[in-house]
C-alpha cells in the first residue's frame, strides 16, 4: 500500500494534463464554473464528452470491451483528480455511471451493442425515471404501470423530479409489471424512447431558479419488450445495482477538493474582503479540508476494491451521506464569507450567458445559487436518512 | 420584573395576525416578487391606516410612542407572513435616525409623511462586508458654498429602488474632527445611479452610486458631531426587531414541516411516525422557542435608558443563538420535506432565502459572537 505515484503514474498524469490543457477551452473552463446545478448544460459538456470520446476517455469506469480506457484504479483516480482540478464541465452521470454499468450486467448482448456506444458519443442523453408523487424513499410503492401487449408494453403513470428529461432523449425506468405480494417483486426495468407518443413533461423550478428537474407523465406510452432489462418482475435488482453505483461507483472528493479550491481562493480574494484574514473562516476551511481528505481516503479504499472486481456494497452509503454532507458545509461557508453580498437573487440561466453587468460579480452570484441548489445533495440518490437506515440494517445488522 | 404582554401589546399581536392571514397568502407573495418595487403599495397604506408606521416614534410628531417590544411584535408577525414591506429600511432605520438625530425642522418635514405612508427611504451605509463593522465607510461628502457634494458607492441597500429619499453616511474631510454624517438625498438628485436587483426571498436590494452629487446646505441630517454612536444604536436595536422576524419565519417553516410530516407516508405511514423524524421536530420546536425568547428578550434592555454595552451585548447575543437555531430549523424543514422542500412550488424555499438574508444582514453570527466576547469580557471587568 502506498499513495504516492509511480513514475509510469506520473508519466499518465502528464499526459491527462497536457490532453486538457489542449482541449478544455478557457469559455468552456468559464462556463463550467459559473454552472450552478448538478449537471451541466448540454452546451457545456458536448464539446468535452467529444473531446474525451475521441481520445477514449470518456467512460474511465468501463471494461475494455465496451469501450473503457482499461485504466487502474489509481489512473482513474488520476484522470478524475486532473479534470475536477482543471474545473471541466461533469459529464452526465445518468448514462456512463447508473445505465451503463446495469446494461453490462443485465442486458441482452443487443441491447449492448446498440446503447453502449451511443452513451460513450453522447448521441442519447439519458435521465433516470425512478421516482413518483407518491414514492420518493419507498421506491417500491411505485404505481407506474406497463402492462404487456403484445410485443409492448403499455406504460401509463407519472414520474417525478426527473433530472433533466427536458433534454434526454432515453429514460431508463423502474415500471410496475405486476402486483406482487412483496411489492420489490412486480417491478421492472425498461427503456423508454423520449420521443414516443403519449410523453408529456412538465417543468419544475427548484427555489434557486433552476429549471433541472421535471414531472413525466406517460398515457399509454407504448414499449418494445425488446427494451425490458433483465428479467420481467426482477427489475428491482437492476435499479438497486445501479443505486449502488449511483452512490458509491463515482469519485466524490476530487470535485469537493476543487469547490473546496474555489471557496479558499474566494476567501483569499477581495470578492470576499479577504474572508481568510478572520480567524473563524480560516479553520473552517481547515475542518472542511480534513473532511475531504478522510473522504478521499475512503474513496481510494473503495476504488482498490472495485479494482479487485468487488462491488462497492454498502460502503456506498458512508461516501454518499459524508460525500453530500461535504458538498453543503463548502457551498455554506462561501455564502457565509460574502456576507451582505448573497441579498442578491440572480434567477436567470445559464450565469454564464448573462451579458448585462450584475450589481455583484457572477462569481458571487454563482456562491448563492449553488448553496441554494446543494440542499438536495443530501436529498436525492437516497436521502440522508435513507442512508443511515441502509447503514444500520445492512453494515450493522440493527 | 414582569413579561406578561400588556392588554395594547395583546391587541397589536392580534390585529398584526389578523392582517398577515389576511394579506400574505401563497398568491400575494409571488404577486409581490413580481412588483418591481418588491411590494404592493396599497398594502403600505394599510399599515399606514392601521397606525404601524408610527409605532416607534414619539407622539408629538404623530408617531405611538411604541418601543423596541411592539416593533418585534409586528416584525414576528411580519416574519410569519414573510412580508416584504420596507418597515426595517423606512420605519426602523431611516426613521428613527430622523427621530434621533434630526432636526427639528427635519423631523416635522419627513416623520410625519413616513408615518403616514406618503415618504419612503432607504438607509444606504454598507459599503464592503458586514464583517467589516459599522464605521468602515469611505463615502466622502465635501462642503461646498453651496451646500454638499458627495461621492461614493454603497452595496447591498435594501429598498432603494421604491425609496423617496436615500440617507446616505458619509464622511466629512473638511470639517475638523467630524467623523460621519448622514445625508438626505432624494432619489432623483443628479449624480445618484441606483442598480437594482431583486433581493433573495423578496424584496429589492440595490447598489447605490454618488457620483458628485450636490446636496443643499440642509441635506445634512442634524446639526453637526459624529452620528456613528447613533447608528450603532439604531442598527442593533434594527439587529433585535430582525431576530424577531426570524423567529416568526422560523415557527413558519416550523409549522408547515410538522404538518407535512404528519401527513406524507412512505413505507406505509407518516414521515412523522419514524422516530428520528419526531426526534428532529422536537429540536426544531426547541430551537423556535430559544429563538422566540431570545428575539423577546433582545428588546427588552434595548430601551432609550439602557447603556449602550448592555445594548450591544443583547442584540449580538441574540443574532448569534437566533442565526444558529435559524439555520439548522430551515436546513430541516427543507430537509424532511425532501424534493419537495427544495423547489419553487412552496414557499418553504423563500423562508429559506429570506433567513439566509437575516444571516448575512448586519453581520454574521461569527462576527456577532466575537463582537459579543469583546463586550462581555469588557463589562464583566468593569
Ligand atoms: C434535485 C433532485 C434531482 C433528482 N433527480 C432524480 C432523477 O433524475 N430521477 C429520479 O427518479 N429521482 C430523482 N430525484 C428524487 C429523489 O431520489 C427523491 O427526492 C428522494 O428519493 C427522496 O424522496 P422524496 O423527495 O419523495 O422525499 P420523501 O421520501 O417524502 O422524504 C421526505 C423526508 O423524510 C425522510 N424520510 C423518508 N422516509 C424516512 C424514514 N423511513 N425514516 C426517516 N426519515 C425518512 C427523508 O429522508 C426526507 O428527509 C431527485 C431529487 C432532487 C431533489
Amino acid at each position: 500500500m502506498s499513495l504516492s505515484f509511480t513514475p509510469d503514474e506520473l508519466r499518465f498524469r502528464d499526459e491527462v494534463r497536457a490532453f486538457i490543457a489542449a482541449r478544455l477551452s478557457p469559455e468552456l473552463r468559464r462556463a463550467s464554473s459559473l454552472n450552478v446545478s448538478f449537471f451541466s448544460y448540454p452546451d457545456i459538456v458536448t464539446p468535452w464528452q467529444r473531446a474525451l470520446h475521441e481520445r477514449g476517455w470518456v467512460a474511465p469506469g468501463w471494461p475494455q470491451e465496451h469501450g473503457g480506457p482499461g485504466w487502474t484504479a489509481t489512473q482513474r483516480w488520476i484522470f478524475e483528480s486532473e479534470c475536477a482540478a482543471a474545473g471541466a464541465p461533469q459529464l452526465s452521470p445518468m448514462g456512463i455511471k447508473m445505465v451503463g454499468p446495469v446494461l453490462m450486467r443485465f442486458g441482452t448482448s443487443e441491447q449492448k451493442k446498440f446503447y453502449l456506444p451511443r452513451i460513450l458519443s453522447g448521441e442519447d442523453r439519458w435521465c433516470q425515471g425512478y421516482s413518483e408523487p407518491g414514492s420518493g424513499s419507498d421506491l417500491a410503492s411505485l404505481k407506474t404501470r406497463a402492462v404487456r401487449h403484445g410485443d409492448h408494453y403499455i406504460v401509463n403513470g407519472t414520474k417525478i423530479w426527473t433530472t433533466h428529461a427536458h433534454f434526454a432523449n432515453r429514460m431508463f425506468a423502474l415500471v410496475r409489471t405486476s402486483d406482487e405480494p412483496r411489492q420489490q417483486d412486480g417491478i421492472s426495468f425498461l427503456l423508454i424512447d423520449m420521443a414516443s407518443p403519449g410523453i408529456t413533461i412538465r417543468p419544475i423550478t427548484m427555489i434557486s431558479g433552476d429549471h433541472d428537474v421535471n414531472q413525466v407523465f406517460f398515457d399509454g406510452v407504448e414499449v418494445p419488450v425488446t427494451n425490458l432489462v433483465g428479467e420481467e418482475g426482477r427489475g428491482w435488482t437492476c435499479g438497486k445495482y445501479l443505486l449502488e453505483f449511483e452512490r458509491g461507483g463515482g469519485i466524490n472528493s476530487p470535485k469537493l477538493r476543487h469547490a473546496l479550491e474555489k471557496v479558499r481562493e474566494l476567501a483569499n480574494s477581495d470578492l470576499s474582503c479577504k474572508a481568510i484574514s478572520h480567524p473563524e473562516i480560516a479553520t473552517k476551511l481547515s475542518d472542511i479540508e480534513l473532511d475531504v481528505q478522510t473522504l478521499e481516503f475512503l474513496e481510494l479504499r473503495v476504488l482498490s476494491a472495485l479494482q479487485r472486481g468487488e462491488n462497492p456494497g454498502p460502503v456506498s452509503s458512508v461516501l454518499k451521506l459524508r460525500a453530500s454532507e461535504i458538498h453543503q458545509a463548502i457551498s455554506r461557508v462561501g455564502v457565509e464569507m460574502i456576507g451582505q453580498n448573497a441579498l442578491v437573487e440572480e434567477r436567470r440561466r445559464p450565469l454564464h450567458a448573462l451579458n448585462d453587468e450584475p450589481i455583484i460579480p457572477e462569481e458571487l452570484l454563482s456562491v448563492v445559487a449553488r448553496h441554494l441548489n446543494g440542499r438536495a445533495n443530501t436529498i436525492f440518490g437516497g436521502s440522508s436518512e435513507i442512508q443511515r437506515d441502509i447503514i444500520a440494517k445492512q453494515v450493522l445488522g440493527l | 420584573m414582569d413579561l406578561t404582554p400588556s392588554e395594547a401589546q395583546r391587541m397589536l399581536r392580534h390585529s398584526a395576525e389578523r392582517f398577515i392571514a389576511e394579506h400574505y397568502d401563497q398568491a400575494a407573495r409571488r404577486h409581490a416578487m413580481q412588483d418591481p418595487m418588491g411590494f404592493k403599495r396599497e398594502n403600505w397604506r394599510k399599515l399606514a391606516d392601521l397606525g404601524w408606521l408610527g409605532l416607534p416614534f414619539p407622539e408629538e410628531v404623530g408617531g405611538f410612542g411604541g418601543g423596541p417590544v411592539e416593533v418585534a411584535i409586528l416584525m414576528e408577525e411580519f416574519g410569519r407572513g414573510l412580508a416584504t414591506e420596507p418597515y426595517l429600511s423606512t420605519v426602523l432605520l431611516a426613521g428613527t435616525l430622523i427621530a434621533e438625530c434630526g432636526t427639528q425642522e427635519q423631523q416635522m418635514v419627513l416623520l410625519p409623511a413616513i408615518i403616514n405612508g406618503e415618504r419612503l427611504l432607504s438607509f444606504a451605509h454598507y459599503e464592503s462586508d458586514a464583517r467589516a463593522g459599522l464605521s468602515e465607510i469611505h463615502t466622502v461628502a465635501q462642503a461646498d458654498n453651496q451646500g454638499w457634494m458627495l461621492h461614493g458607492r454603497k452595496m447591498a441597500v435594501l429598498d432603494a429602488v421604491s425609496a423617496d429619499v436615500h440617507m446616505v453616511s458619509a464622511r466629512l474631510p473638511d470639517v475638523q474632527g467630524a467623523g460621519l454624517a448622514l445625508f438626505l438625498v432624494p432619489k432623483d438628485a443628479a449624480g445618484v445611479r441606483l442598480r437594482d436587483a431583486p433581493r433573495l426571498g423578496g424584496g429589492r436590494v440595490a447598489e447605490l452610486t454618488f457620483e458628485r452629487t450636490l446636496l443643499p446646505p440642509d441635506a445634512r441630517l442634524g446639526t453637526g458631531g459624529d452620528v456613528l454612536p447613533a447608528i450603532e444604536g439604531v442598527v442593533d436595536r434594527a439587529i433585535a426587531a430582525l431576530c424577531a422576524e426570524a423567529a416568526g419565519m422560523m415557527r413558519s417553516m416550523f409549522d408547515a414541516t410538522l404538518d407535512y410530516t404528519k401527513v406524507r407516508k412512505q413505507f406505509d405511514r407518516p414521515l412523522a411516525a419514524n422516530q428520528v423524524i419526531r426526534h428532529r421536530l422536537a429540536d426544531m420546536y426547541v430551537q423556535c422557542e430559544e429563538a422566540r425568547a431570545m428575539a423577546a428578550r433582545a428588546a427588552l434592555p434595548v430601551g432609550a435608558d439602557s447603556d449602550s454595552t448592555q445594548r450591544s451585548l443583547a442584540a449580538s447575543g441574540a443574532k448569534v443563538k437566533v442565526g444558529r437555531c435559524a439555520r439548522n430549523v430551515a436546513e430541516q424543514a427543507v430537509q424532511l420535506h425532501g424534493a419537495m422542500g427544495v423547489t419553487d412550488e412552496l414557499d418553504l424555499g423563500l423562508y429559506f432565502k429570506r433567513l439566509l438574508v437575516f444571516e448575512a444582514l448586519f453581520g454574521s453570527v461569527d462576527y456577532h459572537l466575537q463582537r459579543h466576547a469583546k463586550l462581555f469580557g469588557n463589562s464583566r471587568s468593569e
